[in-house]
């Protein structure tokens, strides 16, 4: 162990790696700066104007998307876990179909800022806004909690902070933190998609180039690399601390599945429920949907996600090659990347060491915290701009709030998301909870997407339909967790030494996913037929599918 | 036909969604986007099902180290990128047309 702590500790230059980090810092401000000149209505706080491109957006989307969980987290995957990995990625990117076919351009042309806008479009708005907003705010916590946890364990490889060092770790978190709330207070909308587009370029082009680089290593032949990999890792060895070390057999095991997921025929089941809330939960997690309001019609949005699509795919496709690269060319392959601090987080930022010394290691670094930075911006704006659209202006003060109120108070809850999320971060380094993805995808496959889709293909849906869809796939995903391996009864638990793990999976979505369609239909049922809502059905349809009375850019 | 001018019950909403060219407008929308959502969910739930119930036939080599799951996810990657270019090229080529005329009818009669 301290010949690995040794070995890995060393890795790169922390001024180094800090020093290209605020560079970035500092371009991003450029931008800030100059968006906070335009940044005056409600419209401009939450949905920049609706002033972007689509090719911009889907950019924007891509960096929003692509969080520090599935940047260094899948190629992490691929190196000790092989093709389980790439498995995981491609879940990620069939996902966006759900959102391209069936969501983004009809989401577009009947909302206004978050998704309680489209939910609540023909209902009794206060309790399905009420109920958006709850499901809104749970995924963007889960996630965020998610993203920050990642900070520590990237501290402690990338700056040499040792975990033990609350107060030089802290500080870290606290100073991104920070600078994530001026951003998003001084930028708004508009700040925080420029800061995702300049992260996602550089992450794109950081991953082309270790890509391009491997592969060149292989005289480009993909199987050369395999073989590599292979030869290189006949086992891996992880050292869980206290002189408990677990060996893995892998060789050939690591090009086929089944090394991460389905070695008992419950882990099979778990991963085809981890599987539906991949590819159903996308095109529900709040932060996205709100990406489709930043242009200015519909057809934009059908462009940025096919930006983001082509975006994403390619950067899986590096995944692999950056994956299987780490396993083949880190010296000690996947023990070395299983023992470093941040575990599997630590195969790219390794390989990029092993490739191209300090400099490469402190461009992937800092493109590592500019990931955080980004992503939690985003789900900051996603968090407060519900709470304030959705909680505040419609239930609280029943639609009567001036839009200026309403963006004092989403810049108010802003500040108080950031200052959550840097507790969050602080309090949760060491824990186990990468769960907390997954169940931010569960969640949003089940209390968001049924919801979404009933409410806009499905003309007798209603306001008992949708809270019942709502509160039961958001309640049975909770409840399911909780009594789940992935928080008790397990080494690997979040909480150690208890046991009330009733529920054998740790991914609830295969329950929770088609209960939820389920009590959607069952609620529009027992509820009452709502006189009203047939005018406002017939003007949801067509605006949803002509795009006519859709709100427009804002001109400046 | 109805024509733009035409004053009969409801909202100008409720007249178009009532007119046989929205009707026609929503069928084509709804004809190609169910059965693809369908196709694709269907082809990623075959992937995730062999690679949970028969590894040993993701594993068998076909060029070198490439093996028929690595192919498998690969085509995923493929068969993604096709349907996204296939629907922007049908909406550009069926449903735009027919969703701009009548947003104008829309728009050109509210105001």
């Amino acid at each position: 162990m301290s010949v690995l702590a040794a070995q890995t500790g060393a890795v790169g230059n922390p001024a180094l790696n800090i020093g290209i980090f605020l560079v970035f810092v500092a371009i991003t401000l450029v931008f800030v700066y100059r968006a906070s000149r335009t940044n005056k209505t409600a419209t401009d706080y939450y949905a920049a104007g609706r002033s972007f491109t689509g090719p911009q957006n889907g950019v924007a989307i891509a960096g929003d998307y692509l969080s520090a969980a599935s940047f260094l987290g899948i190629a992490g995957a691929i190196a000790v876990a092989g093709y389980d990995g790439f498995l995981y990625s491609v879940g990620f990117l069939v996902a966006w179909l759900v959102a391209l076919l069936l969501v983004a351009e009809l989401l577009r042309n009947t909302g206004k800022f978050t998704m309680g806008d489209v939910l609540s479009f023909r209902m009794r708005q206060r309790p399905v806004r009420a109920a958006a907003a709850t499901s809104t705010l749970v995924v963007s916590f889960f996630y965020l909690f998610a993203q920050m946890a990642g900070a520590g364990a990237l501290i402690t490889l990338l700056l040499e902070i040792p975990n033990t060092n609350i107060l030089g770790q802290g500080l870290v978190i606290a100073l991104v933190g920070v600078l994530m709330i001026f951003y998003v207070l001084v930028g708004g909308m508009k700040g925080t998609t420029w800061v995702q587009i300049i992260k996602a370029v550089l992450l794109l082009t950081g991953a082309a180039v270790m890509t391009v680089w491997v592969l060149g290593m292989f005289g480009f032949n993909l199987s050369a690399l395999l073989g590599q990999a292979v030869e290189a890792n006949p086992e891996s060895v992880a050292n869980l601390g206290t002189a408990n070390e677990v060996t893995k057999q892998l060789g050939e095991k690591l090009l086929a599945p089944g090394l991460q997921y389905g070695s008992t025929p419950i882990a099979k089941i778990d991963f085809i429920s981890l599987s539906l809330a991949l590819v159903l939960g996308t095109a529900g997690l709040p932060h996205i949907l709100m990406r489709f309001y930043t242009v200015p019609n519909a057809k934009e949005a059908r462009r940025s996600v096919v930006w983001a699509i082509w975006l994403i795919g390619i950067f899986y496709l590096f995944s692999l090659v950056l994956g299987y690269g780490s396993a083949a060319l880190v010296p000690g392959g996947a023990t070395t990347i299983l023992n470093a601090p941040g575990g599997t987080n630590s195969a790219a930022p390794l390989l990029a060491y092993e490739l191209g010394g300090v400099v490469l290691l402190g461009l992937i670094s800092a493109v590592a915290f500019a990931t955080i930075l980004a992503v939690v911006a985003g789900l900051t704006i996603a968090a407060s701009a519900s709470f304030a659209h959705d909680l505040y202006a419609n239930v609280i003060k029943r639609g009567d709030a001036s839009p200026d109120a309403e963006v004092r108070v989403a810049r108010i809850c802003a500040v108080v998301v950031g200052f959550f999320a840097i507790i969050a971060g602080i309090v949760a380094r060491n824990q186990n909870i990468a769960f907390l993805v997954a169940l931010a995808f569960a969640v949003a496959a089940a209390a968001n997407l049924p919801t979404i889709l009933y409410s806009l293909y499905w003309k007798r849906f209603n306001t008992t339909g949708a809270l019942w869809s709502i509160y039961g796939g958001l309640g049975s995903c909770v409840v399911l967790i909780i009594f789940s391996p992935a928080v008790s009864g397990k080494p690997t638990s979040m909480i150690k030494g208890a046991d009330f793990d009733i529920f054998p999976l740790a991914n609830p979505g295969i329950v929770a996913i088609p209960l939820s369609f389920l009590l959607g239909v069952l609620g529009t049922y027992v509820g009452r037929r709502e006189v009203p809502a047939e005018g406002k059905y017939a003007e949801m349809e067509v605006r949803s599918l002509t795009g006519a009375g859709s709100e427009k850019a804002v001109v400046h | 036909m109805s024509t733009t001018g035409e004053r009969s019950t409801g909202t100008i909403y409720e007249q178009v969604q009532a007119s046989p060219e929205f009707a026609d407008l929503r069928s084509k929308l709804r004809r190609f986007i169910f059965p693809m959502s369908a196709a694709f969910l269907a082809w990623y739930l075959l992937y995730v099902l062999l690679a949970s119930y028969a590894p040993g036939f993701m594993a068998i080599k076909v060029a070198g180290n490439i093996n028929v799951g690595l192919i498998i996810g690969l085509l995923q990657f493929v068969t993604t990128f096709l349907i996204t270019t296939l629907y922007v090229r049908y909406a550009n080529r069926v449903l735009d047309p027919a969703a701009e005329r009548l947003r104008d009818r829309i728009e050109g009669s509210s105001s």
